[in-house]
């Protein structure tokens, strides 16, 4: 039996390593929004010549203009997405392009709104919220103690804000962006930092029916030490789908991927680092009174 | 659970077969090569149902329904005319048109949509963008409809030409009686139980159910007119005093018409007309070639998985692998069956739940390996792993199914979540839940019951 219990302080300051400077990143620098939540510009041209991609990159990038996605359509139309631009920097795009693509209609140069809504954002933070207080109640009826909710809740709050943190900080020096898909990437992380909490959660409960005077701290490093094996291969096998997308996997779903991977990491972490601690700590705390 | 296993080992190993039979891929042709020639070709679909029972028709073609961001859609563009609003509040009513537009389009069953705003110059517009191409023309009509709801009353002048004979109400003879769409706390397809004709039930907020009272209280023996869009739909005749807040709406509607109406007005009016003025195919917004990498990507994912599973578990990881095609296939078939449109966030929810498919046996095998050390014989350990694992798996995966319903919002409450992007999550979400957790413990049980022959080495 490994003695878990003992290096509470240590998963505190591994958590903290992440959490502080994530949370000072939050504040300082909040997460960089997407055009989805933004909107944006968009121009769609028909062109006499096929362009390469990397050209309209590159032109993209000398007019300053922020391309989020280009699509292509039949006849050499072009769809480019970008961010909110000025209007003289699309001009001088346009300019540009015709250089390379020859004569250049332009079907469409808009400015257009975000695909999802401050209503939708808020009406997503509602159903979480909900969600984390129907998964509280379950948990607290299930292991017939308000303690084993709670715990797996703060944990799951935990590894939430792991994933806005780390997103912050990638959007910081990275520039990623937040889009839907990382509210995609949120909703899943929730589930499955309470899926692997539970499995932990059952076995202390199973050694508690059974054993009643050993003290919590001992019954959760028991469980731990158990169950600690599956855990790791089970985050492995999920960890290995994630890992060959963010490796292999298209473009347009690398910071999905990458986010998911997050939330896998810290949900796996989460169970036995802090969703048991708090319940051991808890636990001592009412035994003190 | 079951007494033989046997008999359950067949029935799994037919749905396999029923499942892949329907899972068959789209336009794929298939030829075997021999000896230089092909002695074998032919076009593989999926199979299309068409069955005629009595009067019942069933008609159903089992093919996948890609969202917007895999395989693009239709691309519609609504021009909302603002010839009556005051420029200062034009992006108001352009913000609440695009929001009503999105909730028809929800309501309508289109799974994820998306609904854009977009001011141009002095032209407000209203992009909406459809995953696939059928039922584009029945979406739009839904969508391009004021779905104005308005109750009248005939005026003087009109009360006093109705007694020469019969009178059709219009916009001139009849007036407003302040009662219109704003006071529905919602509407409903109901059916009149003297004829079975279809009609909306109406329910009124209690502040509209009030004016309702006060109307019919005033009318009584006159005809109320409910008009949409400024047509008149109906104009029954009062009889009593309606006080419990609630009307029926019936105009000889079809099924479809009655079903419509009932949508737009949950949906709640649109502030300015719209009318389609453009309407076009789109590509894959995630890109053809990205989306191709990243199913390789998964592919060679979950041969890693599987591997994997082997490697640790032998035999054992052998079934789990099994048991995971079987997931594979019977999900893909339910997708197709139900249908559900497969999106990016959908797969997300598809692979997290594969995730939790092969824990439940990872918690299985774990147990059993526990109870084998105990020095149980194989058999019993087995059984053992499986019920001592159990809770845990459900108590884990019951957990993960509140959120998904949640999430879901089958209720189609206000409060929560009606879009697209959630919703397809949480349906794929769902799904594999309750699918893992048949594979995961139905299928492995009854592969490892009739196939397993115990571990090497190990007691039996």
């Amino acid at each position: 039996m490994i003695r878990f219990s003992k290096y509470i302080w240590l998963y505190v300051l591994i958590s903290s390593l992440i959490l502080v400077p994530g949370i000072y990143s939050l504040i300082r620098w909040g997460l960089l929004p997407s055009i989805d939540f933004t909107g944006g510009t968009v121009l769609e041209v028909r062109l006499e010549k096929p362009v390469e991609k990397d050209v309209v990159v590159s032109l993209a990038q000398k007019n300053t203009i922020d391309l989020i996605e280009m699509t292509q359509g039949e006849k050499n139309g072009y769809t480019f997405r970008m961010k909110q631009t000025k209007e003289e920097s699309v001009d001088a795009f346009q300019y540009d392009l015709e250089k390379e693509g020859g004569k250049t209609d332009v079907l469409r140069k808009d400015f257009v709104g975000p695909v999802v809504g401050k209503e939708l954002l808020g009406k997503a933070v509602i159903a979480s919220l909900l969600a984390m207080f129907a998964i509280l109640s379950y948990v607290a009826y299930a292991f017939k103690n308000i303690k084993f909710g709670f715990s797996a809740i703060i944990a799951l709050l935990h590894d939430v804000l792991i994933m806005f943190v780390s997103f912050s900080l990638l959007g910081h020096f990275f520039g990623v962006e937040v889009d839907t898909l990382f509210v995609t990437a949120f909703l899943t992380t929730m589930s499955f930092s309470v899926h692997d909490t539970i499995v932990i959660f059952d076995r202390i409960r199973e050694y508690r029916k059974r054993d009643t005077k050993t003290s919590l701290a001992v019954i959760s490093d028991m469980a731990l030490t158990e169950t600690m094996g599956r855990s790791l291969v089970n985050s492995f096998t999920i960890i290995f789908m994630l890992l060959s997308l963010v490796l292999m996997g298209g473009e347009t779903v690398h910071w999905f991927a990458v986010a998911l991977l997050i939330g896998t990491i810290t949900g796996t972490y989460s169970s036995p680092f802090i969703a048991t601690p708090i319940l051991i700590l808890w636990d001592r705390w009412e035994r003190k009174k | 659970m079951t007494k033989n296993p046997r008999k359950l080992f067949l029935f799994l190993i037919i749905l396999t077969i029923v499942v892949a039979i329907i899972d068959l891929p789209e336009h794929y042709v298939l030829s075997i090569p021999w000896k230089g020639k092909t002695i074998f070709q032919k076009e593989l679909n999926p199979p299309t149902l068409d069955i005629q029972v009595g009067s019942l028709h069933i008609q159903k073609s089992f093919t996948t329904h890609l969202g917007l961001d895999l395989a693009g859609g239709t691309h519609v563009v609504l021009e909302a005319d603002m010839t009556g609003i005051p420029p200062a509040s034009r992006m108001d009513a352009l913000e609440s048109s695009k929001q009503v537009i999105e909730r028809r389009v929800n309501f309508f069953g289109v799974s994820e949509p998306v609904v854009q705003s977009l001011k141009s110059g002095d032209t407000y517009r209203v992009i909406v963008e459809l995953p696939g191409i059928a039922d584009v023309e029945q979406a739009l009509t839904l969508i391009g409809q004021t779905a104005k709801l308005e109750f009248r009353e005939f005026t003087k002048e009109g009360q006093e030409s109705t007694e020469s004979g019969f009178l059709f109400p219009t916009l001139t003879n009849t007036q407003s009686v302040d009662l219109s769409g704003k006071d529905l706390k919602k509407a409903a397809l109901s059916f009149n139980s003297n004829n079975g004709e279809p009609e909306v039930t109406i329910e009124f907020t209690s502040e509209g159910g009030k004016k309702f009272a006060d109307i019919t209280k005033r009318l009584i023996g006159k005809p109320l007119a409910i008009f949409l869009d400024d047509t008149p739909l109906t104009w029954p005749t009062v009889t009593v005093e309606i006080t419990d807040g609630s009307a029926i709406i019936s105009g000889g509607f079809t099924y479809d018409q009655a079903k419509r109406l009932a949508l737009q007005l949950n949906a709640g009016a649109l502030p300015v007309p719209v009318s389609v003025v453009e309407k076009r195919i789109v590509g894959a917004t995630l890109g053809a070639d990205s989306i191709a990498k990243s199913v390789r990507a998964g592919c060679i994912g979950l041969g890693i998985v599987a591997l994997f599973m082997i490697l640790k578990y032998g035999w054992l990881g052998l079934y789990a692998d099994f048991a995971l095609v079987v997931y594979g296939l019977l999900t893909l078939a339910l997708y197709r069956i139900i249908p559900i449109t497969l999106t990016l966030p959908g797969i997300a929810g598809f692979i997290l739940s594969i995730g939790m498919a092969v824990d439940s046996n990872i918690l299985i095998f774990e147990r059993f390996k526990e109870e084998l050390r105990k020095g149980k014989p194989w058999q019993i350990a087995m059984e053992l792993g499986f019920g001592k694992a159990w809770e845990s798996i459900r108590d884990a995966n019951f957990t993960t199914i509140i959120t998904s319903i949640i999430l879901f919002n089958p209720g189609n409450w206000d409060f929560l979540p009606s879009s697209g992007l959630i919703r397809g999550f949480a349906a794929t979400l769902f799904l594999g839940v309750l699918i893992s957790l048949f594979t995961g413990i139905v299928v492995t049980r009854t592969f490892i019951r009739v196939l397993y022959r115990g571990p090497k080495g190990g007691v039996s």
